[in-house]
């Protein structure tokens, strides 16, 4: 495959790349820049992060499971380039160093890449930003503190540049053998029809770990990264629309005034760096029973818009999950859109995880009920990290419907969970914990609604 | 002078950009080649047939060893020899390497790894402590049991008594750079060996050993390693050996780093321990006698674990005088990884122990938790008449004790009554959200308690253009010793830090080191240095004092300048002047600690030159349907005698700190009924992330000198403040506390899920 971008400020044009070739790897071994680390190959400790910008700005991203197709058209800074060509050190840099930032120095090239793309995006929310990168040294206090202070810096001018980089030539030669970019969701279709058994990438935070964690050989993909039309938000009056190619910070974003409990589930997952690459339609299509949207678009009532060639057809979310690993999906169909109606936010999303940022759910239990007049009027509640899939509590729902908004109510109903789920224990929960604090959940619901303080995030000394 | 100065880590600016290099790195020669093991995915059996067809005809692979095909030894143990670097046809525990590929990259080399098809017999493993227990399967040949007076007796004759068991999990150390080394191949059958090591020499040894060579044939060098914790004291062994030993039969420099899974699956961990305690006491929480009883899980090899077990004995006291006390450790053998040495180095696990003892006492009598340890502390200072006891459960006089000025202080900085009154009226007023706050002190024993490891060797070089370079047996992981003893070694000389050439640790320069272990690495080698320095200082001052013809106590080092009498040269001067004089401008150093010797098979004597002391309070937040919780504000005065760099001392509070509450809270291992490790990536084994430090976080140093003659009179500082994180673990179980009457009894780590748990005991009775 023949891609382009730019990299440090210099432009950089590969043929043949190897669909599959992570670009911490290339970096490390091709270009012997060996300032980004490669920590866990995973994506979960940050070490190896890298600035990539474009039109729609800066952000860093995990290099350890990028595939180099996806930085077409991209520019990319590696710790290298953050300096001055004087030999001036970026003000994040010379802010670590003051405020003894590093120790054993092996996350700090991360940590700075983080920062830079922070500070190059003016954002304050530090640990928010740094949740992606593991120190195991510090503690983290000098490195918010090196944040912190140089929050009013000027940004480099290269932060623009880099931004400003198209692409010299915009031929479309992306195919190539086994490999394709489709740039359009047309093209995608008639490509995935034609090649179904093709493996689909969209922001590689899964199929990644294929490669870099089971070693798979994958041998037809399919990168929808020059998907533009995939990557579009709508939101009406009726309706809000995400393509399957939007990255999950633009979801929280998105649904920061609508939804902000769903907002906040996402500032939760993962990390910055793996949500720049996460996309909405790949959490969903992975079909994966631990993912967190596909609670809270349940309990929205999403609908997903499945596309096959020309064939296009919707299903409610809640039944594209069949079975463990067993979606509504046929052969060279793929996820197009999910859209949900937009309503008043009765919407709760609760992750409990055993570490607050960037740790997948134990339990990801969304609820949206609805009380008129003291009854309750519609209640939909699902969750993940219950049962083979993403699953509606479909008895407890129905314990509550028509009843009191009262504590009697909410002790029915919550005997009901033994119903609708039977959890499993593995190593982040055991099954009795997930079962009785699915129940516990829905008495935090209640709290809530009655002005009860439920949430330790929001509790200071 | 440049000690006590908060200067930066020496390689901050090669940290930031990125240009500080680790051994995968380093440039390496053309031809590289690159290892990884096959491992075994069973707990316990033994071999029948190996056939590696597929592995050999993998695509990139040059060759493949097994244990028959290695020329020399086959061990990596840095203890009794029981560590075959590939199975010797026995396996004991899923990940142990059976056998090593050879191939023209890592991603190559992984990927044939898993091709080899291995049949075993397998055998039914032991994996838990009752396992073992009920099978006899121990090293050593009996527990070890150290004793003071009669504790069985004292806790009968009490006024009150508890009785309880629980258990402290294990630990990941999560060095954010894993286990790498690579061989170059030099003449003569010679070998280099990068290693990312806290033991230059151990791997030198090792390699030594599998290539049939004197240790005279293989120099390792170690610039720095991307954070140690313990967990790269014996652990590199492995892959160092395989590079050697494959580079010998390639000719070729060979590297091997583990992929993070394989790293966490393969390497060794904290040890996990089930302590019960039987405590007697009065009704003021005075204790008359406590009796332990340690069962530590120590995995399949005995790697370090005599000396973690016995450490984490001697921390049974940890701040407090006990009257009776009697500690017997059970070392068990079992077929998971061998659990080594992590910061700490069982000391954490045995404070655990006593810590749980106090708050059990406190809640058992409602009295504030901070009183009960105080009227337990020892005594300031020991009797000088020697009638008043204020000796350890070993037998050593505590001389040096701090915490009693300490504690007052700290409980004024940290508001500590209020607090407490504060949180008592939110958990009055808050059905959901509980707060809670605990106070824990540390006592640290400084010294490797295998007494003759505490020495260290040191080579200064001053050139003629005034310039130094220094090199010590220390190995820099990310704790700031190399600046340290540079700030030493710039002390010494008067002169600026800049002059000063910070090197990496290299076998050929300094034989015979200790690992760079149990907090002694600046108090070793900031004394080797400074004798080494004052060797080379003193011939300078003699010849000056010769050819000015006055006192050599007249000749003054300083502000880059040396003055003799009326004259004033700068040291670039002096130097020029001192090798025009044929003076010898090179030094070795050496240092032993003083004062030590012990039997660590009675469990008497002084095994610690000092002591290093701590204290934090953490107020935490819990919510009780969930059991979510989150740490709101830490406070925390350490000791670091005076400190040789305060800035970097802080910054080993502050992260010593976080990795402790660590442990003890998200960090959670978790092994299958196979023996599998469930938890062997970042995805599943949670450290701690940013937002997990306290919200509030105030960190302040003793201002005390250290009482005994060390470097500068500083106190080590690598080990001691990863304890405080316990005050952590101890407010959370205050917190649960604030739900009824019964004793929360949390395990550590408390996870979520086990406050929740806490939670219901208390509140529910389930």
């Amino acid at each position: 495959m023949d891609i382009t971008f730019l990299l440090n400020g210099e432009t950089v044009e590969l043929t043949g790349v190897s669909p599959t070739a992570t670009l911490l790897d290339w970096l490390r071994e091709e270009r012997h820049l060996r300032g980004t680390k490669e920590g866990c190959n995973e994506g979960d400790c940050g070490a190896c992060t890298v600035m990539i910008s474009d039109a729609d700005g800066a952000k860093a991203l995990n290099s350890c499971i990028l595939f180099l197709p996806q930085l077409h058209g991209k520019a990319i800074r590696t710790v290298e380039g953050v300096g001055e060509s004087d030999g001036a050190l970026h003000p994040v840099q010379d802010a670590m160093i003051e405020h003894h930032g590093s120790q054993c120095g092996f996350c700090t090239p991360g940590f700075v890449m983080s920062m830079t793309a922070a500070h190059a995006n003016g954002a304050t929310n530090h640990d928010t930003q740094l949740a992606g990168n593991l120190c195991r040294c510090t503690g983290y206090a000098p490195i918010i503190r090196a944040a912190e202070a140089c929050e009013d810096k000027p940004v480099p001018t290269w932060v623009n540049n880099d931004r400003a980089f198209v692409l010299p030539d915009t031929s479309e030669t992306a195919d190539d053998g086994p490999a394709h970019a489709p740039t359009s969701s047309d093209e995608l279709a008639a490509v995935y029809a034609a090649n179904p058994d093709a493996t689909i990438i969209a922001g590689a935070t899964d199929v990644g770990l294929w490669v870099t964690k089971q070693l798979r050989d994958l041998n037809s993909v399919i990168f929808l990264n020059r998907c533009d039309n995939l990557k579009s938000v709508e939101v009406t009056e009726a309706n809000v629309r995400f393509g399957a190619m939007v990255d999950m910070n633009t979801v929280g974003d998105t649904l920061s005034d609508l939804h902000p409990s769903y907002a906040e589930m996402v500032r939760r997952y993962a990390s910055v760096q793996v949500r720049h690459a996460a996309t909405i339609g790949g959490n969903i299509a992975n079909g994966s029973p631990i993912g967190d949207n596909p609670p809270a678009l349940i309990a929205l009532g999403a609908t997903l818009h499945l596309r096959k060639g020309d064939t296009r057809r919707d299903v409610l979310l809640e039944d594209f999950f069949i079975d463990y690993g067993k979606q509504d999906r046929k052969p060279g169909e793929f996820v197009e859109a999910v859209s949900f109606p937009r309503q008043p936010d009765t919407l709760k999303c609760y992750k409990l995880s055993k570490r607050f940022d960037q740790d997948i759910s134990a339990v990801c239990g969304c609820f949206s009920i609805t009380v008129e007049g003291g009854t309750v009027t519609d209640a939909r509640i699902a969750f993940g990290g219950m049962a083979g899939i993403p699953k509606r509590a479909a008895s407890v729902e129905a314990a509550l419907l028509g009843q009191p908004w009262t504590a009697t109510t909410i002790t029915t109903a919550k005997a009901m969970f033994d119903t609708d789920f039977t959890p499993l224990t593995d190593m982040r929960a055991s099954a009795e914990y997930r079962l009785e604090t699915a129940r516990t959940l829905l008495e935090r619901y209640f709290a809530e609604s009655q002005g009860q303080t439920t949430n330790v995030l929001e509790v200071s000394a | 002078m440049s000690v006590s100065k908060p200067l930066p880590h020496d390689a901050a600016r090669l940290h930031v950009t990125g240009s500080a290099r680790y051994v995968d790195d380093i440039p390496s020669p053309a031809g590289t080649l690159h290892l990884a093991f096959g491992q075994s995915p069973i707990a316990k059996g033994r071999i029948t047939a190996m056939n590696l067809d597929a592995v050999k005809a993998a695509p990139g692979v040059v060759a493949v060893m097994t244990a028959d095909d290695l020329p020399f030894t086959n061990d990596v143990s840095p203890s009794i020899h029981d560590e075959p670097l590939l199975s010797d046809g026995t396996v004991n525990y899923v990940g142990q390497p059976v056998f090593l590929v050879i191939a023209n990259s890592h991603l190559a080399a992984r990927k044939a790894a898993t091709l080899g098809q291995v049949d075993y017999v397998e055998e039914t493993p032991i994996l838990t402590v009752d396992e073992a227990m009920a099978a006899d399967s121990r090293f050593e040949e009996g527990p070890r049991i150290y004793e003071k007076g009669d504790a069985e007796t004292a806790i009968d004759a009490a006024p009150r008594q508890i009785d309880a068991t629980f258990e402290i999990g294990g630990q990941e150390h999560f060095y954010l750079e894993g286990q790498a080394a690579m061989a170059v191949p030099n003449e003569g059958g010679d070998m280099l060996v990068h290693s990312s090591t806290q033991h230059p020499t151990e791997i030198q040894h090792k390699v030594a050993e599998a290539l049939g060579v004197p240790m005279h044939g293989v120099r390792v060098e170690t610039r720095r390693m991307g954070g140690g914790f313990g967990g790269k004291e014996s652990q590199g062994n492995a892959l160092a050996v395989s590079c050697a030993v494959a580079a010998r039969l390639t000719g070729r420099a060979c590297k091997m780093r583990y992929d993070r899974d394989d790293d966490m699956v393969i390497t060794g961990k904290r040890h996990e321990f089930r302590i019960t305690y039987r405590v007697g006491f009065d009704d003021d929480g005075r204790v008359q006698g406590v009796s332990f009883k340690h069962y530590t899980r120590c995995g399949w090899a005995q790697d370090l674990s005599l000396p973690v077990a016995d450490r984490a004995m001697l921390h049974s006291d940890n701040a407090y005088l006990l009257p009776n006390a009697r500690i017997e450790s059970h070392r068990l053998k079992t077929n998971t990884q061998s659990a080594t040495a992590y910061r700490g180095f069982g000391g954490p696990q045995g404070m655990v122990g006593i810590e749980r003892v106090m708050d059990h006492i406190a809640h058992d009598l409602g009295l504030d938790a901070v009183e009960v340890r105080k009227r337990n502390y020892y005594a300031a200072k020991a009797d000088a008449s020697g009638q008043k006891d204020n000796s350890t459960p070993y037998g050593m006089q505590v001389e040096d004790f701090e915490l009693h000025g300490m504690t007052e202080r700290l409980m004024e900085t940290s508001d500590y009554a209020a607090r407490k009154a504060a949180i008592e009226k939110w958990n009055a007023e808050n059905p959901i959200v509980k707060k809670g706050i605990a106070f824990a002190p540390v006592k640290f024993g400084i010294s490797f308690t295998l007494t003759h490891l505490n020495q260290a060797g040191a080579l200064v070089h001053v050139y003629q253009d005034g310039s130094v370079h220094l090199n010590h047996g220390g190995t820099e992981m990310g704790q700031g010793l190399f600046q340290k003893v540079a700030q030493v070694a710039a002390s010494r000389f008067g002169i600026p830090l800049d002059l000063v050439k910070i090197t990496a640790t290299d076998t050929a320069k300094v034989p015979n080191t200790s690992a760079t272990a149990a907090s002694s690495g600046s108090d070793l080698n900031g004394m080797a240095v400074k004798a080494a320095c004052d060797t080379v200082r003193d011939r300078m001052a003699d010849f000056l004092a010769e050819r000015h013809q006055a006192e050599v106590s007249d000749v003054a080092f300083s502000d880059g300048h040396v003055e003799v009498g009326e004259a004033r040269y700068t040291f670039q001067e002096a130097a020029a002047m001192a090798y025009q004089g044929r003076i010898s401008l090179s030094a070795t150093g050496f240092y032993k600690t003083p004062k030590i010797e012990w039997d660590r098979i009675k469990g008497r004597g002084r095994p610690f030159f000092y002591f290093a002391y701590g204290a934090s309070i953490t107020e935490v937040a819990i919510d009780t349907l969930t059991g979510e919780n989150r740490i709101l504000r830490t406070d925390i005065l350490h000791d670091a005698g005076a400190s040789l760099n305060p800035a970097l001392d802080i910054g080993q509070v502050e992260g010593g700190y976080v990795q402790g509450a660590g442990w003890l809270t998200t960090e959670e291992l978790v092994w299958d009924n196979q023996g599998r490790l469930r938890t062997h990536a970042p995805s599943t084994y949670k450290i701690p992330a940013c937002s997990d430090r306290p919200d509030v976080f105030n960190v302040a140093l003793w201002d005390e000198q250290n009482r005994e003659d060390t470097i500068y009179r500083s106190k080590a500082v690598g080990e001691p403040p990863f304890m405080l994180g316990i005050s952590a673990w101890l407010a959370l179980s205050n917190a649960v506390s604030a739900c009824g009457n019964a004793y929360p009894a949390i395990d550590a780590p408390a996870t979520a899920e086990e406050v929740w748990a806490g939670v219901r005991r208390v509140r529910d009775g389930i």
